[in-house]
């Protein structure tokens, strides 16, 4: 196991050292470089004076070769946990994007328990009553869920709860809460909201899970050791999810790994529609202004956290499954 | 030999036409022909193949279908609601008569929302017809003609189907004109794609070795990281002075850069397991260079999975492209797809006053989606010889 880690971190390296790369080429895509935004930004307002140009310049590496400025960049965020300056907000990076980008994962975690546990009964009873009225209800809910992207059915949701439920829809809390201290009341309001992104990001996932939740317990269900249990007098229920459903259960950890990311992204793009204090409204604004260390560092540290979370689900897979941690 | 001549001496009722063909080919079916058959049985798969064949064909003949000019704008129609299509008009003598015709709209003040808003106007009729005469167009962009499917007769007439957006011009013809935009940047996408993920994928599997090792790492990369978030990043770089052509190559460009990951790794599993089959190695032995190998022998034996697998993955471009679109970094107006019209409809106000802006193209978006997913399931179901 322990070699398993090892290798399993030692393959992760790479990636991250690729991903801080393809960051720093978005940030450098747009033309001109940061201090000429700045400069142009700050000019109406007086200006920056010479000097602290040339600090700036100098802190940067901007005018240097695109490798000097890479480590620049890179360093100062690995040594000094410095990501550089939003232009727009005129702050660092560091204390614009903490509490954002913690919403993001909170949601994109509570999806992810959404998904299991909507998937896992509606898989298990598509597999068993194949065939069935419920199993063609969950097929076809299936095929929705996956054709419609995530922004439309947020914003068909929006519409439905506003127009036939009245509820205020946008953001995570109602306005009356959201600059309030954190009571009980406002737990509930949060409540009252955050079902909606959740359920809306996970629908396409709840859909391909319980498809594959179908198809390996399938598989599982006509197996000799099956029909051997159940002549042995075993009752239907215990039976099912002492053996095959533990089975089909493995392939279940595995998608963690891939539905992550997908789930991140999902995030980003509804909670623009939804207007959520997470990363994607965030993001989404930064690119536009092109106040780019805030975007380069939210897409970073977005990537990061997802590759870790892949990690992690890898880990647990090997733990759970032996196969795996001796291939 | 001896087989051919078997199956021949089993059908003697054959025709002498046919039977004169068949000494050079037996009255066996071949691998296509035998999917074709599978296919048809796949009764949802069939039908959705037909409803992508009318989308497409809406791509290419747009022009036929729509009603009025893609820009024009009409100061009386901001947000006019969808329009019915009735087939009786009343006499003033009480009897009634059939003429295929549409109710004008006009303005009214609502007291109680204190607004304007859109009814009925029953005094008013537009007589709608076929092959109507209408704004004029180039087909295909060659054959100019002025005549189209269905429409207004009188062509001062306007009729909005699926309403009006905020600047009064009509949400069918901007639909069916988006079509072409979308779908295509689905097909121009997945080409890309094929490209990209056979030539990786093929080395990576005929290969193997240190080179396969790297090409799976990239792979593994690009699907751990979250797309969007990126495709933004990318697509945001975009100067908006660019022409349109060029913004739609580049959108094209990004929305495939992850879509062949899945492919190459099919193309990749394939040549692994076909690598060492003995047609293959007989083929080598028979010195063959790898890549007559690789054309004459591989691919054509998977070819049927590659087009499964291709057609699954032009529904995620189509939805890829119209997220960007929407979040107002994809394709930007004056270009019409999918996107740029849901963007339309991009704040729940402006969806409360107009809910067609987002149920009509929202719909066309599910129902092009869900045809092709169905298309593309029952196209592997097809070329899958083991499924049942």
């Amino acid at each position: 196991m322990l070699g398993f880690i090892a290798r399993r971190i030692l393959y992760m390296i790479p990636t991250v050292i690729m991903v801080s790369i393809v960051t720093f080429i978005i940030i450098q895509l747009p033309p001109g470089d940061y201090l000429d935004t700045l400069a142009a930004e700050l000019s109406d307002s007086g200006g920056l004076s010479t000097g602290t140009m040339e600090a700036l310049r100098n802190q940067y590496g901007l005018g240097q070769p695109v490798y000097v400025q890479y480590w620049k960049w890179i360093s100062g965020i690995l040594l000094r946990g410095d990501f550089g300056l939003s232009f727009e907000k005129n702050l660092p990076v560091g204390d614009l994007i903490w509490d954002r980008l913690g919403w993001t994962f909170a949601i994109s975690l509570l999806t992810l328990g959404f998904i299991w546990i909507t998937a896992l009964p509606i898989g298990i009873y598509s597999a068993v009553r194949k065939y069935s009225v419920g199993d063609y209800a969950a097929t076809f809910f299936g095929f929705i869920g996956l054709a419609v992207p995530n922004f439309l059915l947020a914003l068909v949701m929006m519409y439905v709860a506003f127009k036939y439920f009245g509820q205020s829809v946008g953001g995570l809390v109602s306005p009356e809460y959201i600059n309030a201290p954190w009571t009980g009341a406002k737990f509930v309001d949060l409540l009252k909201h955050i079902w909606m992104p959740i359920v809306v990001v996970g629908t396409s996932g709840a859909a391909a899970l319980i498809r594959i939740m179908r198809a390996n317990l399938l598989d599982e269900l006509y197996r000799p050791y099956v029909v051997t249990a159940r002549a042995k007098g075993m009752s239907e229920f215990q039976l099912l999810m002492r053996y095959p459903v533990r089975v089909a259960l493995n392939p279940f950890i595995s998608t963690i790994g891939w539905i992550l990311p997908t789930l991140v992204s999902g995030e980003i793009i509804v909670a623009v529609v939804m207007n959520l204090p997470t990363t994607g409204p965030m993001l989404l604004r930064a690119l536009l202004v092109q106040d780019m260390y805030l975007a380069g560092s939210l897409i970073l540290i977005v990537s990061l956290l997802t590759v870790l979370g892949t990690l992690i689900s890898d880990l647990l897979l090997a733990w759970i499954d032996p196969r795996i941690r001796y291939q | 030999m001896s087989e051919i001549n078997v199956t021949l001496t089993r059908t003697p009722d054959i025709t002498d036409e046919i039977a004169e063909d068949s000494v050079a080919m037996p009255a066996l079916l071949g691998p296509w022909a035998l999917m074709w058959r599978k296919f048809r049985r796949h009764r949802v798969a069939y039908v959705s193949l037909w409803v992508v064949v009318f989308i497409y064909g809406m791509a290419m003949f747009g022009e036929v279908l729509t009603t009025t000019n893609l820009e024009e704008t009409n100061v009386r129609a901001p947000f006019a609601p969808p329009m019915g299509i009735d087939l009786f008009v009343e006499n003033a003598d009480g009897t009634s008569n059939f003429l295929l015709h549409a109710k004008g709209l006009k303005l009214e003040l609502n007291r109680v929302e204190m607004r304007r808003t859109f009814v009925q106007d029953p005094e008013k009729i537009i007589p709608l017809g076929f092959f109507v005469k209408g704004h004029p167009y180039k087909l295909l962009g060659l054959i100019p003609m002025d005549r189209h499917l269905f429409g207004p007769k009188n062509p001062r007439d306007r009729v909005y189907f699926f309403g009006a957006d905020r600047l009064g011009r009509d949400i069918f013809s901007r639909i069916v004109m988006g079509t072409r935009i979308s779908m295509s940047i689905g097909l121009v996408g997945v080409v890309v794609s094929l490209v990209i993920g056979i030539s990786l994928g093929g080395i990576s599997g005929y290969y193997g070795g240190w080179i396969d090792n790297i090409i799976q790492r990239l792979i593994e990369f690009i699907r751990s990281i979250p797309t969007i978030p990126l495709w933004m990043g990318l697509a945001a770089a975009i100067p908006l002075g660019w022409p349109p052509l060029y913004t739609y190559f580049v959108v094209t460009l990004i929305v495939s850069m992850i879509g062949w990951t899945g492919l190459a790794r099919e193309v990749r599993g394939k040549f692994l397991s076909l690598r060492n089959e003995d047609f293959i190695v007989a083929a080598r032995l028979d010195g063959l260079t790898d890549w007559e190998v690789i054309w004459k022998h591989m691919v054509p034996s998977f070819s049927s999975h590659i087009i499964a697998s291709l057609t699954l993955a032009v529904p995620l471009m189509i939805l890829a492209e119209t997220s960007l679109s929407f979040l107002g970094i994809g394709l930007q107006p004056p270009i019409v797809s999918w996107g740029t019209l849901l963007k339309e409809a991009q704040n729940i106000r402006t969806i409360i006053q107009a809910p067609w802006l987002l149920i009509a193209p929202g719909s066309v978006i599910v129902i092009a989606v869900l045809a092709l997913n169905f298309l593309g399931d029952g196209l592997r179901d097809a070329a899958d010889p083991n499924a049942h």
